[in-house]
């Protein structure tokens, strides 16, 4: 299922409302768009359960 | 505790109060009051939503969880780090689009303003009633182990934590949490510096490790399909992920936290940053209970970490078999101890044989000292029938008080209570925020000055905080309250997660058809509750799937007039 077309809030915000535009950056040097961000997080989330599982294998 | 530790402890807490209290005081502004500084970042956001979810006894309890049962709890939160992701990309967006002050006033957008205000009740009634168990619940483990007054612990705790929360609104919950979850790691730090300083002096950290993982404690990722196990790779990724959103995306005491960033960007980032680091931070806190765990292996551990409990069973009658239990006990310890030696030695010889033999002893010896601990469970249940059994509870806070120097045990009693009013402001500063925004000027005062909303939302914190003062005082009455609450919280969470689910994703349901699903599934609820005997977890995912089905079902038989999202609202 898709979400509302304005979930993704690339309309100009109504007036009062801050900035809501997909397209803002991310200002990280090296993440330029919030896509390879959460791609990051969840390879960090990958990397994490990884190592925990190394833990129980190590130590089992 | 001596008196460094009081100055410590009152110092900390005090002074973390009066700062929020000064920096915020004369606020009347009431976007500030609602969703806090307008110029906050990133870090502030991430460090603000870390502190409301992290409650005391995430840090009271969560390191017995880790002596008890090992690293396996951190599969719990599995699940958060694609919830935030989701929440990020989706949830976030349409709330900073709307510019709303509580989650449900985006249901009254995009719905209606029967659908916002059953949202915002049933908010009201689950987190009024768990707010009382914010302070009651560490506060019971402290007053018992401190020989404080349970109702003095209380009261004053909640005075403190109501006074700056009434003063500076959401700004001053920002601006304490970062100092109280600085006072948090400092503790957690330093207790986590001195165990480790506290272990043997032959025993590496390589030696712990193979202690804790020969009595399996180190098993973190189990991926068994079996269901009856508690924690599993696949019941944290799922189970996880959908509490996660429930929590993260629809509790307006985590909403109101991230809303308030200077852009979205800001927002976005704080979020990230709790998906980053809220695994290895659990790992950690489990970590040190597992340490705690080998510690105990050199040296000798009460029989049952209930000190006080104890104490009233040898008083009343029980002090015989106790005594007998105790000599048990530290019999099989010794015996314990020394396979432990002889295993580590042979290890270091490269004596695999011998190794292996002094593991499996050791394994079959700590069989028995588990049994010792289940008679003195027993001895302890019969003298006092209202005794809980299970003192994992007590094993960090006993650890604290026992081993680690004056200074430190007043630091590490502050971050017990920073943990609880930081959580504690936050739900108060929710309450009192959607009570305001969603009923009072909605329903009663519609034009009004900021300045006369910033007073109601006062008035309404304030109230909100004597409610739950009230609740935790007599929840001295009452038997496993902490559980009931839960149970409340379950049985809530699925319905309100279903309507923000269907608000963002399913377009053809209205305001009419959303209401009366919303409300029909919570009856089910109710009925299976009252009908069934099956773990309230699964309430959550009953309660959401029925609220779903039912919006479609409804909406299918209503005119089509009636349905289809409104558009994006601009007023």
């Amino acid at each position: 299922m898709k979400p509302l077309d304005y979930a993704t809030g690339d309309e100009d915000a109504p007036s009062g409302a801050a900035g809501t535009s997909n397209s803002e950056t991310t200002g990280l040097p090296w993440l330029d768009t919030w896509y390879g961000v959460y791609a990051f997080v969840f390879g960090c989330f990958v990397v994490w359960v990884g190592l925990l599982i190394a833990l129980t294998v190590i130590f089992s | 505790m001596s008196p460094l530790d009081f100055v410590v402890l009152i110092g900390t807490m005090v002074g973390i109060a009066v700062y929020g209290i000064w920096r915020t005081r004369g606020q009347r502004n009431l976007s500030t009051y609602l969703k806090g500084d307008p110029n906050v970042r990133w870090a502030a956001i991430g460090i603000s939503v870390m502190a409301t979810q992290a409650s005391a006894i995430t840090f009271i309890s969560t390191p017995g969880q880790g002596y008890q049962d090992g690293l396996g709890f951190v599969q719990n939160y599995f699940g958060m780090p694609l919830a935030l992701i989701i929440i990020a990309a989706i949830f976030l967006p349409m709330y900073r689009r709307l510019n709303v002050y509580t989650a449900y006033e985006f249901l009254g957008r995009r719905f209606d303003a029967k659908t916002r205000l059953l949202g915002a009740a049933l908010f009201l009634v689950q987190r009024g009633l768990a707010a009382g168990i914010t302070i009651y619940a560490p506060a019971i483990i402290l007053s018992t182990m401190l020989g404080w007054r349970l109702d003095l612990t209380i009261v004053l705790s909640g005075l403190l934590v109501i006074a700056y929360t009434v003063t500076g609104g959401s700004e001053a919950v920002s601006l304490t949490q970062k100092y109280q979850l600085a006072v948090i790691f400092g503790g957690m730090a330093t207790a986590f510096i001195v165990l480790l300083a506290k272990l043997p002096a032959n025993l590496s950290l390589t030696d712990a490790l193979t202690v804790a993982g020969g009595f399996k404690k180190l098993e973190a990722v189990d991926f068994s399909l079996d269901v009856r196990r508690r924690y599993t790779f696949w019941s944290g990724l799922l189970g996880g992920l959908f509490l996660s959103l429930s929590y993260f995306g629809t509790d307006q005491s985590q909403v109101q936290r991230y809303i308030s960033g200077s852009s979205l960007r800001e927002s976005r980032l704080g979020l990230m940053f709790n998906a980053v680091f809220k695994i290895p931070m659990q790992f950690f806190i489990l970590l040190l209970g597992v340490l705690v765990f080998v510690f105990y292996q050199f040296e000798q551990p009460p029989v049952f970490f209930n000190g006080v409990a104890w104490k009233y069973a040898v008083e009343h009658g029980s002090g015989e078999r106790l005594r007998s239990l105790e000599q048990q006990f530290a019999a099989v310890h010794a015996q314990k101890q020394q396979l432990i030696h002889t295993w580590l030695g042979a290890k270091h010889a490269g004596d695999r044989k011998t190794e292996a033999e002094a593991r499996a002893q050791a394994l079959v010896v700590n069989e028995r000292s588990e049994a010792v601990r289940a008679g003195a469970k027993t001895a302890l249940v019969a003298a006092d029938p209202g005794v809980k059994s299970n003192d994992s509870d007590y094993v960090f806070i006993t650890f604290v008080l026992d081993h680690l120097p004056h200074g430190v045990i007043g630091l590490l009693v502050a971050a017990f209570f920073a943990a609880a009013l930081s959580s504690k402001s936050a739900e108060l500063n929710a309450l009192g925020s959607t009570t305001t925004v969603d009923f009072y000027r909605h329903l009663l005062k519609r034009e009004a000055t900021d300045a006369h909303y910033v007073s109601a939302s006062k008035w309404f914190t304030l109230l909100w905080g004597l409610v739950a003062l009230a609740f935790a005082l007599f929840a001295n009455l009452v038997e496993n309250l902490i559980q009931a609450i839960n149970i409340v919280g379950s049985v809530f969470y699925g319905v309100v997660l279903a309507l923000f689910l269907v608000a963002f994703f399913l377009k053809r349901v209205g305001g009419t058809a959303a209401f009366w699903a919303a409300l029909a599934a919570q009856t089910l609820v109710f009925v299976l509750y009252f009908s069934l005997n099956i773990s309230y977890l699964w309430y959550n995912f009953i309660g959401c799937a029925a609220c779903v089905l039912l919006s479609l079902l409804i909406q299918a038989a209503l005119s089509p007039n009636t349905g289809s999202a409104q558009a994006l609202p601009g007023s």
